[in-house]
């Protein structure tokens, strides 16, 4: 059973397009733990809450750019808020208990998400349509612009974390959090505003992936176990594995879909969360500890 | 300007400090000397805000600053140099010296002008400006953890043995930079091992023992009696 | 000390006369609610061996429940005539199966990375009970009759739903006594010291790779048993079962009810449910958004549960 080269391109396309998506929400979530040790079980329910934010400003100014902004700018200081009250008490105590805090507020978050929107599916618009000529195929280009988005978030990220006093703070802190705080740094407002960043780019995500899948509050789950599984393949606390290993494990997961239905392609995605596990635990894009 | 006064710490069901009174005055420079485990560290540590005294208090420039941020403490003028040293082993040396000078009150102006001025008296640190901090050695991190907290402008610079494990030239060079810190009126409370540095760069010393000061006198009057030194140091 | 036990042992037969007498009394609905509070804190119990006693939070009871729910589905359906002992054989044969693989992960992994893998693993194996349609029924379930209670080949008489709830109460309580007998022993106790402190019942000289192996063995086990006994109950198997949130729901249960004290995710289990009976007369199917905000509230605040500040309140 050949599989005509054209639909193994666009499947590439595809994951390159997924993957761009997924490692702005992992970059999040490893930025988060890096800093402060937490792994953030309700990530994917940020992403998920931003999806419905941003559905809503559409749905009341029909404009995608501002819903983009706003869902982004709203999450994040939810997110702020969030840290602060339920996760800053928890500082200091065994690692485990801040993923059942997490977990508590991602049901919390999930069901409160069915109540405010309603369980049907919202739809957002994608800013530009139409598609263009690939081969002979008709590619959208929203897609693409999908792509370019999220690496041009990533890329302010970057440039952020490696410029500016704020990144100077934000990783210093990350290195030595007691050190960072002797040298005046205020360390707990650091956590929080990476918190809130991380948030803001979960939400971001949500926005660019309504037009693609739509906007439930499943989408939670399955982008918090996603992005779990980048960042642990990519190395947790690896800014720069994290985006390698979204691009990865997308990829897989789409060329599975050649073969499987989209359902089971998952579950090659798992398979990879395994093997690293067993072979390479500290990351498959690190490079090997000395 | 800097009192501990009674000060009792614990480490889980541990107690290390005793009872632990200690008084630096402005720009002076003050020794505290002793065995291995007995405190000083954790007596620094307590001043910085990192531990919390459960008894005693702590109170700089009048007032009390007891279990107060290590951020805040910063600001006040307390600046810390960690036994370790502890350096942004990620961050260049630049980015390592900004952190002391992303303060609130330091211009971009200023900022250069403090940059170019420990540049001129730490070549070496000028020399490696752009280099990770992991990558320079125990001497040349050493310079540069005092550089970066000299960045904080401090009233007082808590040392923790500036001189562990480096090499008997970068000693002389350690003691150089006291020399200059006490100059320019930067009050330090001197941590050390090294008792002849700390005999010839001290105005008073404190030895402590297993969690207590036990002696307390002018550096003058330990140079000349070494019996005492013996005592409770064993040298 | 022993004044304790024995209050312990009285507290415990009058839980256990009340048990007992329920079904005469209760009407059918609050019934079969005890019943299953009685499956769920099984299930609770068989978490807590992981997660208070070794220190291992796994996010994937739901694999052990659902293999034995569906384990015995298969023997109820395959074999003829539907024999109670041999579902329960399937079902804890199934678990243990899939018990073996996951000590094999719990012996690599450190904590983090063994609860997020326990996770996965509950995710992977929905997808394929919820897609594999041929043997599972997919999406549907599968629906069955329900056993006889057969002994010794000799008698056989069909349950009724007063007799199922005291044969699920006996199953229950044995467990729990076998459960209890295990963490007092000295093999219990490794296990705590596990949970404190690993690398120094490592350098003591524990093989801690066989005493997690072991721990990880029982608890699924005794969750697969739940699941058997879940099946049985309801005749029915279907894929919500192995979805993430009840393992997620079995988590709640232990850190409401206390970790490490095996009664306490029991009645974890009671009152997770009975909030929800309540929530949800009020909030209908948004009782979570409640019961989530308690639960978060006691892991900050309340870490040891219920029981945990029970205890505290009655040693002052």
């Amino acid at each position: 059973m050949a599989i005509p080269l054209e639909q193994i391109l666009i499947q590439t396309i595809n994951g390159i397009v997924n993957g761009m998506i997924l490692a702005l929400v992992a970059s999040g979530l490893t930025l988060i733990f890096g800093i402060m040790d937490v792994v953030n079980f309700a990530h994917g329910d940020l992403v998920m809450l931003g999806g419905f934010v941003g559905a809503t400003t559409i749905a009341t100014t029909g404009n995608f750019w501002l819903a983009l902004l706003v869902a982004a700018v709203v999450i994040a200081v939810f997110g702020a808020v969030l840290q602060a009250t339920t996760l800053r008490p928890l500082i200091g105590r065994d690692p485990l208990t801040t993923i059942l805090a997490t977990f508590g507020i991602s049901l919390v978050l999930q069901k409160y998400a069915i109540w405010q929107w309603g369980p049907s599916a919202r739809r957002i618009q994608e800013p530009i349509t139409g598609n263009f000529n690939l081969f002979y195929l008709q590619y959208p280009w929203y897609r693409l612009l999908t792509a370019v988005l999220a690496a041009a978030i990533i890329g302010a990220l970057y440039l952020f974390l490696r410029y500016g006093k704020y990144g100077i703070w934000i990783r210093a802190t990350t290195q030595d959090r007691v050190m960072a705080q002797a040298m005046g740094i205020p360390a707990p407002l650091v956590h929080t505003a990476v918190f809130a960043i991380g948030a803001g780019m979960a939400a971001a995500s949500g926005v660019l992936f309504g037009p693609l899948g739509g906007v439930t509050q499943n989408i939670g789950l399955d982008f918090t176990l996603r992005a779990f599984i980048v960042v642990v393949v990519g190395g947790m606390g690896n800014l720069g594995g994290s985006i390698l290993a979204s691009m990865f494990i997308s990829l897989l997961e789409a060329y599975a879909a050649l073969i499987v239905s989209p359902a089971q392609a998952v579950i090659v995605s798992f398979i990879a969360l395994i093997l690293t596990l067993l072979f390479r635990p500290t990351g498959l894009f690190v490079p090997t500890p000395k | 300007m800097l009192t501990l006064d009674g000060v009792h710490t614990y480490y889980g069901k541990s107690h290390i400090l005793h009872g632990v009174s200690i008084e630096v005055k402005p720009g002076e420079v003050v020794g505290l000397l002793g065995r291995n485990g007995v405190g000083k560290s954790t007596t620094l540590k307590t001043v910085m805000g990192l531990i919390r005294p459960s008894q005693g208090t702590v109170t700089f420039e009048g007032r009390s600053i007891g279990g107060m941020a290590p951020h805040h403490l910063a600001h006040l003028g307390i600046a810390w140099v960690p036994e370790e040293r502890r350096i942004f082993r990620l961050l260049t040396v630049m980015e390592n010296l900004r952190t002391g000078l992303d303060r609130a009150g330091v211009t971009e102006a200023k900022r250069k002008t403090m940059l170019d001025k420990i540049y001129a008296s730490f070549p070496v640190l000028a020399e490696r400006q752009n280099q990770a901090g992991g990558t320079l050695s125990g001497g040349e991190q050493q310079m540069l953890a005092i550089a970066r907290a000299m960045m904080l402008e401090p009233k007082i610079i808590l040392l923790d043995e500036p001189t562990e494990g480096l090499m008997p030239r970068m000693v002389g060079q350690i003691s150089e930079i006291i020399r200059v810190l006490h100059r320019e009126g930067v009050a330090i409370l001197l941590v050390e091992q090294n008792v002849p540095l700390t005999l010839e760069a001290s105005s008073r010393v404190y030895i402590m023992e297993k969690g207590v000061v036990r002696h307390h006198a002018p550096a003058t009057d330990l140079r000349a009696n070494h019996a005492v030194i013996h005592q409770y140091l064993g040298i | 000390m022993r004044r304790s036990a024995t209050a312990y042992w009285i507290g415990f037969s009058i839980i256990l006369a009340l048990l007992i007498v329920a079904p005469l009394v209760l009407p059918e609905f609050w019934r079969r609610f005890v019943t299953e509070i009685l499956i769920w804190g099984l299930l609770a119990m068989s978490s807590d061996i992981l997660i208070g006693y070794t220190g291992m939070i796994s996010f994937g009871h739901s694999v052990f429940f659902g293999l034995g729910m569906y384990c015995a589905a298969a023997a109820l359906l395959s074999v003829k005539p539907p024999n109670l002992w041999i579902a329960l054989l399937y079902g804890l044969a199934g678990a243990a199966a899939v018990a073996t693989f996951v000590a094999f992960f719990a012996t690599r992994l450190r904590e983090i990375y063994f609860s997020i893998t326990t996770l996965v693993f509950s995710q992977i194996f929905y997808v394929i009970i919820f897609t594999w349609t041929e043997v599972t029924g997919g999406e549907n379930g599968l629906a069955f009759s329900q056993p006889p209670l057969s002994i010794l080949g000799i008698w056989s008489f069909r349950f009724t739903p007063v007799t199922l709830h005291w044969f699920v109460l006996a199953v229950v309580t044995i467990s729990f006594l076998v459960l209890r007998r295990v963490t007092q022993s000295p093999f219990g106790m490794v296990l705590q010291a596990i949970r404190e402190n690993e690398p120094r019942a490592r350098a003591i000289g524990y093989s801690v790779e066989r005493y997690k192996i072991v721990a990880v063995m029982l608890s699924g086990l005794f969750a697969g048993l739940a699941g058997v006994l879940y099946a049985i109950q309801n005749k029915f198997a279907a894929p919500d079962f192995v979805f993430f949130l009840v393992s997620g729901e079995v988590v709640i249960f232990n850190v409401m009810g206390g970790v490490g004290t095996l009664v306490g995710p029991v009645a974890g289990a009671a009152f997770f449910l009975l909030l929800r009976e309540g929530f949800s007369r009020y909030f209908t199917e948004y009782y979570l958004i409640p019961v989530g905000i308690i639960f978060t509230a006691m892991v900050i605040f309340m870490p040891q549960g219920l029981l945990g500040f029970a205890k505290r309140r009655l040693n002052q």
